[in-house]
């Protein structure tokens, strides 16, 4: 249960280093006119500091299926939430 | 499942058990915050013109710079769980202190912020961009003063030498927390402050 060794800080404070710089090229980029592109790049990189903080921060890069599931089955929801809403409010 | 009594006291199940339960409670923030993100997305598909004109009205340096606060803080508890792993008690407190305090420069920004747009008369009700704005960043402020409690609770028991690298169950879960209010400030700071 306890691994508390120095690949595990290693690999945090890798982690750290790419949010910080995701975050840096998300507002620079945000000054860049990309039209529909601005939103394409700023979810993309969004997506992927999540997935960073979610699979090393919060471990679930080491967690067992029961766990992936716990994590993935609300995010499945959600998208099911706001597919549908869409489907609803622009269909109207 | 005749040993199932035995199996409660299991130390390990308990930790399993804990972060199940944890995650369970992640996947109810995931569709509150869920159910204000697909109001952003509705409105923001339906009204374009006015999310491009109203979102120029926030600072998004000062909003760079809590999400880069937000990062550290995430990180520190990152710090903090992997020095109680090792039995440093101290150096938990340390880092979750660290985490508080950054976390309170979190909002202070976010008072200054807040103050800032009543000062230029923008107001929840001002308009739809701005009632969402309040409402999920306020939400947010919310979890972050929770994770302020939470947090400084670990700190407690820490103090009082009820933590080890045996048992660090608070503080693991307190840190899965606050990753997560990390995760949808990540969300939110691109979604109102950079998109046009």
């Amino acid at each position: 249960m306890a691994h508390g060794t120095g690949n595990f800080r290693r690999a945090g404070i890798t982690v750290f280093v790419a949010l910080l710089l995701l975050t840096a090229v998300t507002v620079l980029v945000s000054y860049v006119d990309l039209g529909l592109w601005n939103a394409v790049v700023a979810l993309l990189i969004a997506s992927v500091k999540a997935s960073l903080v979610a699979l090393f921060f919060m471990h679930l890069k080491s967690e067992n299926r029961l766990v992936w599931g716990f994590a993935l089955v609300p995010i499945a929801f959600l998208a099911l939430i706001i597919f549908g809403t869409l489907v609803d409010t622009m269909l109207r | 499942m005749s040993g199932t009594s035995t199996e409660h006291h299991d130390p390990a199940v308990a930790f399993e058990s804990a972060k199940l339960g944890l995650w369970t409670f992640l996947a109810t923030e995931v569709l509150l915050f869920g159910a204000l993100f697909t109001a952003y997305t509705v409105f923001r598909m339906k009204y374009p013109e006015l999310f491009r004109v109203e979102h120029a009205k926030l600072d998004r340096v000062l909003g760079a710079v809590n999400t880069v606060v937000l990062i550290t803080s995430s990180f520190t508890v990152v710090l903090g769980v992997d020095a109680i792993k090792r039995g440093k008690t101290r150096l938990l407190e340390v880092c979750y202190g660290a985490t508080i305090l950054l976390a309170a420069v979190f909002l202070c920004v976010k008072y200054v912020e807040y103050a800032a747009k009543f000062h230029h008369g923008l107001y929840p009700r001002t308009n739809l961009f701005f009632s969402l704005y309040f409402v999920m960043t306020g939400l947010h402020g919310i979890h972050v003063l929770l994770g302020m409690g939470l947090l400084s609770y670990v700190i407690v028991l820490s103090r009082r030498g009820r933590l080890s690298a045996s048992y660090y169950t608070p503080a693991e879960m307190s840190g899965l927390y606050w990753h997560f209010v990390d995760l949808v400030w990540i969300y939110l700071f691109p979604l109102l402050y950079l998109l046009g």
